[in-house]
């Protein structure tokens, strides 16, 4: 299939591997831990585990799999609010599908569905506003979650429904911001990372400079990454290449779709609705300072949270989860005390567990070896 | 008493009225005769159902003659829509459950025919439904020889429910069981996987995407008793329906404690499903089918196999696609395209659209 194929090319790839293991080996000679390399969204997560390529590098390069995953760092308490949401009367819920199965501290919203609460899924932000025109008798909340990557989208249909002066639709906004997060990952006293991968969609719509601190200020390479399996591995190829050059600088291998200043028409709209907001709490990180974003005054006619009363309370995670040292790198997600048992993808307890996308679901998943033997392995490190 | 010896009988017949479905059609009284009477005995049209008799009756040494065990299954059928490219829950209610008894080896023979239909519904669409179900029948060789129809209050059921059961007869010495699965088998699949699901997820409208994906709705008996002919030690066999082929390969190793090996490049999927399956973060391995099964066979008659089911219409582009380890037990791993290896598990709940 074009433009599919050409990024899932076995030859090239076995190319690549070479290359990567010769790098590898020089940088290797050097230090005598592994090199750490976090690709920090949930897409690159999910695509290195579908096409196996953690088993294509050396033993010495270690994935870390970031928090970049929208879904999995939702916390408890913003999803009670979701459900609180949907089960008002007269209230037609939309949310993206993979928000369903998140679980809240009384319940997720596939359980809510199923116990009478209209809770639709939709494609897009636009369908839930035409959902509003055609239910004029119900108010259309959206679920608006994700990284800069949704945001454009979320934005363009708050201006489309102001146009329109649509009343029954709002947005209960759960929109976070990649740039504070990785931030505070790098300001962590635990944080062990030595290279990026950085989210290439996100950068699409902010642009390839937002990540020049990362080099600049804490002098780790970081390479914007496509979401192919070509596309990770020649990522992966960069990142060591600047290790082993002892270069330290923001690098563009999806130059095919992001340009270095971003998508203006994305930024405007998103700057015309949206404002930081002082912090955001995040499942598995706690609270990190201007990672959320909120509606402006301007458009508080759509905003979910002034509409309605949201109970907005905070739940702590579970005291045996650890998502936020594997998110880390600190420990890897079959390390974790509850991986395989108390915690798996049918009831996820941690945040990593939850979508696809998350670290730990994956290597449930997709992983190499069985969860028996993950689980085993953990047992006899203890 | 033989099929043949069965007294034909033949009376004037009620003729419905209306153009749609109402309460009244599952009253018990004139409304629902002219239904059962207008549209499912002439249109199913058999004799057993002719008879028009609370139960259908048959003659035991007829299937005594062709095996010496009986198959009994049955499946419900509520597709969203009802009608879709390449199909409609008509035939998907003849071909699946004729399919659950083929892919035990049996020969199937009658079915029933249970409905439940939301006031409503159109008389044409459901003209519509059982015309297509005595088509499928035909084309399968058997009967649908008896059956039942409730109708329901707007919202109790969505449009129409079809259950049908089937029973069939199976050949002596055919063994097929998912717990034989052995070293050295070979995993043969009898063509492209997730037409079905992709042609439902596009029927339903909610993507604007246009393509042209139909149903593989299909019966498969024909094909299984072309199999059986050639290699009667069938080790397992079933029709990958909800769940995908990632679910079959999963049953069968974990029931057989063996491990399934399978090769990416090998899987039979069709260009548009891939695509639809990109845009949406769907697996096609998990996608329903309606005309596809997986066979464990032994290693030795693989290929005399795989050309006899290449030979048969229903199997044109069978492959084979993997073999049977012994470790690690209860696994299925796949060879991915890219030169990597992976787990392919069970999946949990439903198959959701990822956002990003």
């Amino acid at each position: 299939m074009k433009f599919v194929d050409e990024f899932r090319d076995n030859e090239k790839a076995q190319t690549l591997k070479r290359e990567i293991h010769m790098l590898a080996g020089r940088i290797g000679r050097t230090r005598e831990k592994p090199l750490l390399l976090m690709e920090f969204c949930g897409g690159h997560t999910h695509a290195i585990f579908r096409y196996g390529i953690e088993q294509m590098l050396p033993d010495s390069i270690e994935m870390v799999h970031g928090p970049g995953c929208p879904v999995c760092v939702l916390p408890m308490g913003r999803v009670d609010d979701c459900v609180a949401l949907a089960e008002r009367p007269g209230v037609i819920f939309a949310t993206f599908g993979d928000a369903m199965r998140v679980p809240g501290s009384r319940k997720s919203l596939l359980q809510a569905k199923a116990a009478g609460a209209d809770i639709r899924m939709v494609y897009s932000p636009l369908d839930a506003l035409s959902l509003a025109r055609k239910n004029p008798g119900h108010e259309v909340i959206f679920f608006g979650l994700g990284f800069e990557t949704t945001m454009p989208s979320t934005a363009l249909t708050v201006l489309q429904a102001k146009k329109e002066g649509i009343r029954n639709f709002s947005l209960f906004c759960n929109h976070i911001t990649t740039v504070p997060t990785i931030k505070a990952i790098l300001d962590s006293p635990d944080m062990k990372i030595d290279g990026f991968l950085a989210p290439g969609h996100v950068s699409m719509v902010i642009g390839a400079r937002p990540f020049d601190f990362v080099a600049r200020d804490y002098n780790r390479p970081i390479v914007i990454t496509g979401f192919e399996p070509l596309d990770i591995l020649q990522s992966i190829w960069m990142l060591l290449k600047q290790l082993a050059e002892g270069r330290c600088e923001v690098e563009n291998q999806y130059s095919r779709v992001v340009p270095p200043a971003g998508n203006k028409a994305a930024l405007e709209a998103i700057s015309k609705v949206f404002e930081i907001r002082e912090f955001f709490e995040w499942r598995g990180l706690g609270s990190i300072d201007h990672s959320g974003v909120k509606i402006r005054e301007a458009y508080a006619d759509f905003d979910a949270e002034r509409k309605f009363q949201v109970p907005n309370l905070q739940i702590a995670d579970p005291r045996s989860c650890q998502c936020g040292e594997v998110v880390k790198g600190v420990i890897k997600p079959w390390e974790c005390k509850i991986f395989g048992t108390a915690c798996t993808p049918e009831t996820p307890m941690g945040a990593l567990m939850v979508s696809s996308e998350g670290a730990c679901a994956a290597y449930f998943s997709y992983g190499s070896v069985s969860i028996d033997e993950l689980v085993a392995r953990r047992e006899a490190k203890a | 008493m033989s099929d043949e010896s069965v007294t034909h009988i033949r009376r004037p017949r009620g003729k419905l009225r209306g153009e749609t479905i109402t309460l009244s059609h599952g009253a018990g009284g004139k409304a629902m005769h002219d239904l059962i009477e207008d549209l499912f005995v002439s249109g199913f049209d058999n004799r057993e159902l002719d008879l028009l008799e609370d139960q259908a009756r048959f003659d035991l040494a007829s299937m005594t003659a062709r095996g010496d065990r009986l198959a009994l299954t049955t499946d419900s059928y509520v597709v969203d829509p009802l009608f879709f490219p390449g199909g409609d829950i008509g035939k998907l209610a003849v071909t699946g459950t004729v399919n659950d008894l083929a892919v035990g080896g049996a020969i199937p023979l009658w079915l029933t025919c249970g409905m439940i239909i939301e006031e409503g519904l159109t008389v044409e669409e459901l003209r519509r439904v059982v015309t297509s179900m005595k088509q499928s029948a035909d084309e399968a060789g058997v009967r649908i020889v008896t059956g039942d129809t409730k109708v329901v209050h707007k919202g109790a059921a969505d449009k129409l429910f079809i259950n049908t059961a089937g029973v069939g007869v199976i050949p002596e010495g055919v063994e097929i069981n998912a717990r034989r699965a052995r070293p050295g088998d070979r995993i043969i699949i009898n063509g492209y996987i997730g037409d079905h699901g992709a042609a439902i997820v596009d029927a339903r409208g909610e993507l604007a995407i246009e393509n042209s994906i139909e149903t593989d709705c299909q019966p498969l008996n024909g094909l299984v008793q072309a199999m059986l002919t050639t290699c009667p030690d069938i080790h397992c066999l079933r029709d990958a329906t909800r769940g995908g082929l990632a679910t079959v390969l999963n049953e069968f190793a974990t029931d057989s404690r063996v491990a399934l090996r399978i090769e990416e490049q090998a899987l039979p999927v069709r260009d548009e499903v891939r695509g639809m399956c990109e845009i949406l973060g769907l697996d096609p391995l998990y996608l329903a089918n309606e005309g596809k099964l997986v066979a464990i066979v032994p290693g030795d008659c693989a290929d005399a196999l795989l050309a006899a089911m290449q030979a048969h219409p229903a199997g044109t582009q069978s492959r084979i696609i993997g073999e049977v380890h012994a470790s690690p037990e209860a696994t299925v791993l796949m060879s991915t395209l890219f030169g990597g290896e992976r787990i392919v598990d069970l999946l949990v709940g439903e198959q959701l659209p990822r956002i990003c």
